[in-house]
């Protein structure tokens, strides 16, 4: 993942565990995918609810890593709240979620993802978050 | 399996901590390891045992808030079908979480949500998300569900 457009660092143990890795970048920002498997099955063959809000949050916080990582920040990434809409059913195959920084304060950044299947253009959920940003030690 | 069926009339038909082992024997549920807690007329609370590969921020002993989020999003299932006193499916809408503080470390994390207004089509629930003082938050909710229709009782417990 080394001189991509932004650096992404490491994912969380959550984002690991339920199988969300880096897709590619798209335009300096990572788009993130995650497989279908039963770690993130609801109602069979459906995504469940708190699973595609997981993408979407890894997507966020992956998105405002490199935009940090861009303008030589350092930061401890601290969720104050999200909002997510369910647009349509997450069927059986694998999703991707990307983000965009709407804003880049000193402590907090207002960021907004979309998770889509098949077409970008049509995504099956959206998010909202707003993230603190702490000082990292050292 | 088998299905029980209530005998008396003024039985409830949903009972959550019937189903709650049901609904999280497998799937997204099954992987977090959700438990039953308690359940009152239109609320359910769902157990987030404590797990080390649910963590947010590498080298820092904070569960991430991906979990809580779908603690709650199940929790608000339940309730929902505990105040309709029955099964039927549903999908999330529009799901709001508010993360007031980080949860201890080592602690499991209590989702409890209310559903506090049933319409033919929508499902309106609330909740919040604490670590062993209801009173004391680490997540507050609010979330919007629709019926979908069709059947998938799931084999649940009274899920006719």
């Amino acid at each position: 993942m080394a001189n991509e457009p932004g650096d992404l660092g490491v994912l969380t143990p959550y984002a690991r565990s339920l199988g969300i890795e880096l897709a590619h970048w798209d335009d300096g920002m990572p788009v993130m995918r995650v497989a279908f498997d039963e770690a993130v099955e609801g109602r069979p063959e459906h995504y469940h609810g708190g699973a595609t809000g997981g993408l979407l949050e890894t997507a966020g916080y992956a998105a405002l890593r490199a935009e940090l990582a861009r303008s030589g920040r350092e930061a401890m990434l601290k969720p104050i709240n999200i909002t997510v809409q369910y647009l349509s059913a997450g069927k059986s195959r694998e999703s991707f979620a990307r983000g965009r920084i709407t804003k880049l304060g000193r402590r907090s950044a207002n960021i907004t993802v979309e998770a889509w299947q098949d077409d970008p253009a049509r995504p099956i959920a959206t998010a909202v978050m707003n993230v603190l940003m702490a000082d990292s030690e050292g | 399996m088998a299905i029980a069926r209530p005998t008396m009339s003024d039985t409830p038909r949903f009972d959550p901590k019937a189903a709650t082992p049901f609904l999280t024997s497998r799937g997204h549920s099954g992987w977090l390891g959700l438990k039953y807690s308690s359940h009152g007329e239109d609320w359910v609370e769902l157990e987030l045992p404590w797990r080390t590969d649910l963590l947010g921020e590498e080298g820092q002993h904070v569960l991430a808030s991906g979990p809580i989020l779908s603690l709650m999003d199940m929790a608000s299932g339940l309730a929902i079908w505990k105040a309709m006193d029955r099964f039927e499916p549903i999908a999330t809408l529009d799901l709001r979480v508010d993360y007031v503080r980080p949860a201890r470390e080592g602690a499991a994390v209590f989702g409890r949500s209310q559903c506090y207004r049933v319409t033919r089509s929508a499902a309106f629930v609330r909740g919040l998300a604490h670590d062993g003082d209801a009173d004391d938050p680490v997540a507050h909710i609010q979330a919007v569900f629709m019926k979908i229709g069709g059947k998938d009782t799931r084999g649940v417990p009274n899920g006719q």
